[in-house]
């Protein structure tokens, strides 16, 4: 089996058919919507943080399965945790995403989101499983977009926007 | 021409595929099955020898200098010409501009034209079928001018409404912008019979024969069109060379479209006269090479004839319609009763970048995407599709080798 067939064949293909916290929390402090404009992914993510904590988070919108699987698989594991935790997840999931950082050779808080480290070898889907990410790190930090009543990230033309903004 | 009359003799499936180099090449571990040429057509080793030779032995700066290697560059790239005239049957050699591709040619008729003769309250028609580069740019002046773009609606076939085009025009139409030949969903438009109509309100009419022009004989004297654009790179050739055809006494009263060498006669500080077409839409040094080696592809394809691409393509197309059709879970976007060899579809349940993925694993190139026509994916309520789109090169192997990469998908997301 390729590793492409592994990549879809494990948990990702679950995450697509049944995706975990797929909602809007209706009272929530945090959102941020994700722009995938060469597939037309399309993420909504809607949080709440109090005392510098992910308290509840639940995304919606229409995707591609690795884009949806990876945020489904995103709002558990930074469920509860601290932003500037959630913040180190985004930076190590990016760098799996992108193949600088071997979750099985360095130390990181991904767990069972190593399940993603095939895209590095899809060039043309690795925006599809760091979008989520992207809206996550743009929610957690609205200062980055003070013009936009929501705040929002496109992919479009930037390999890696997370870093124009880092 | 009647598929019974393909001529084999002169279509030798195997022979053609030996002349790609890259056909041969294996991908994922398998042998590449390329289904996109919508995007970009694959070049036979007769135009890359040419590429090869030209720069081997030929290249030089054009209408420059006095020394033989310009003389010669010159004699070929004016050669090229003639024989995208031929292609076109276009009356004139002058009446066939190089470009960068379809999107430069159209906006150079948007600057050209449009800017000088399109104004306020002006009505420019498009058909809702359009690929992004016969929109973007007649939105472009619409709102500088404050014009108006008007669009023809479609059936859920993917034809367009012929009542309601000839309903849209009035004394405020100005220009009909309209795809030869849809990239989305391989819809052929009967342009003959649209252009009679403009031209009886005075409109003239751009084609974007993008599609078109590598899959079946187009003679624009015939269809009257006014202008018409297509690309190299999915004819055979390279990227980075268009055609821009226009009637002469059109393009003659045109602005330029960019300013510098070569598109002049005379500068001074004061003052600037431009040089007659086709020089004056020709600034700058052109894409020799590459126009050189569209001459050579369409050399090629001119050795086959159009008209057995045509007819073979459309064997191709009916096989694969068949075979997708009878598969459970697929939609067919784009079913109009006269079609090019495009086929776009989606599989129930699963986003189309995941059947790309899924497909690229079997060595099969399919698009995935919107691809380019956004307006076209709002009409059918889909975010994407997947399009196999074939050339004279492909075939029904490859279609069956699709049909079994389709079915592995929907059991993967069963």
């Amino acid at each position: 089996m390729s590793d492409m067939r592994q990549l879809y064949q494990e948990v990702i293909l679950d995450h697509n058919r049944k995706p975990r916290n797929f909602g809007s929390i209706l009272a929530a402090n945090r959102h941020a919507e994700g722009h995938n404009p060469l597939c037309g992914d399309h993420i909504k993510l809607t949080m709440n943080v109090s005392d510098n904590k992910i308290e509840t988070i639940a995304f919606e919108g229409e995707g591609c399965a690795i884009c949806k699987a990876s945020a489904s698989m995103m709002t558990g594991a930074v469920k509860g945790k601290l932003v500037q935790d959630a913040e180190i997840m985004i930076e190590e999931f990016r760098g799996m995403a992108t193949g600088t950082l071997d979750p099985d050779g360095q130390d990181n808080h991904l767990g069972r989101l190593k399940v993603f480290v095939g895209v590095k070898d899809l060039p043309s889907r690795v925006k599809c499983a760091i979008l989520p990410w992207h809206t996550l790190h743009a929610a957690l930090n609205p200062a980055l977009n003070p013009t936009q009543a929501e705040p929002s990230i496109s992919t479009e033309g930037e390999a890696d926007p997370v870093s124009d903004h880092a | 021409m009647k598929a019974e009359n393909l001529n084999f003799d002169r279509f030798d499936i195997e022979k053609v595929r030996a002349d790609f180099p890259i056909l041969g090449l294996q991908v994922s571990g398998k042998p590449l099955v390329y289904l996109d040429n919508a995007a970009s057509s694959q070049m036979p080793q007769a135009v890359i020898d040419r590429i090869v030779q030209y720069q081997t032995a030929e290249h030089s700066n054009i209408h420059r200098a006095v020394h033989y290697l310009s003389e010669l560059a010159t004699r070929e790239y004016e050669e090229a010409r003639v024989k995208v005239q031929h292609f076109l049957k276009a009356q004139e050699a002058r009446e066939i501009i190089f470009t960068r591709g379809t999107t430069e040619a159209i906006n150079l008729v948007m600057h050209g034209y449009g800017r000088a003769f399109i104004g306020k309250g002006d009505e420019i028609i498009l058909s809702g079928l359009e690929h992004h580069a016969n929109i973007v740019p007649w939105q472009m002046l619409a709102q500088e001018k404050g014009a108006i773009l008007r669009v023809i609606p479609m059936n859920d076939a993917g034809e367009l409404l012929i009542d309601e085009f000839e309903a849209l025009f009035n004394e405020k139409t100005k220009f009909l912008a309209l795809t030869h030949v849809s990239n989305a969903l391989g819809t052929v438009n009967p342009v003959k019979k649209m252009i009679a109509f403009a031209h009886r309100h005075g409109v003239p009419v751009l084609l974007d024969g993008a599609q078109a022009a590598p899959h079946q004989p187009v003679d624009v004297q015939d269809l009257d069109c006014d202008f018409y654009a297509f690309s190299g790179h999915k004819l055979c050739g390279p990227t980075g060379i268009g055609v821009l055809y226009g009637k002469a006494k059109l393009l003659e009263k045109m602005q330029p479209f960019q300013g510098g060498g070569d598109m002049i006669l005379s500068v001074t500080f004061e003052k600037t006269t431009y040089n007659v077409i086709p020089s004056k839409f020709e600034a700058g040094t052109p894409p020799i090479m590459a126009a050189i080696a569209l001459g050579a592809a369409i050399d090629y394809l001119n050795g086959i004839g159009l008209a057995n691409i045509e007819a073979y393509e459309k064997q191709l197309l009916d096989y694969a319609t068949e075979k997708v059709s009878a598969l459970n879970g697929v939609r067919i976007i784009g079913t109009a009763a006269k079609k090019a060899a495009v086929l776009s579809f989606e599989i129930k349940g699963v986003h189309p970048h995941d059947v790309g993925t899924i497909l690229n694993d079997d060595g099969i190139a399919i698009r995935t995407g919107h691809h380019c026509a956004q307006p076209v994916m709002q009409r059918f309520h889909v975010p994407a599709t997947a399009r196999a789109s074939f050339a004279f090169y492909n075939t029904r192997q490859e279609i069956d080798k699709l049909v079994v990469g389709i079915r592995k998908v929907q059991e993967m997301f069963s």
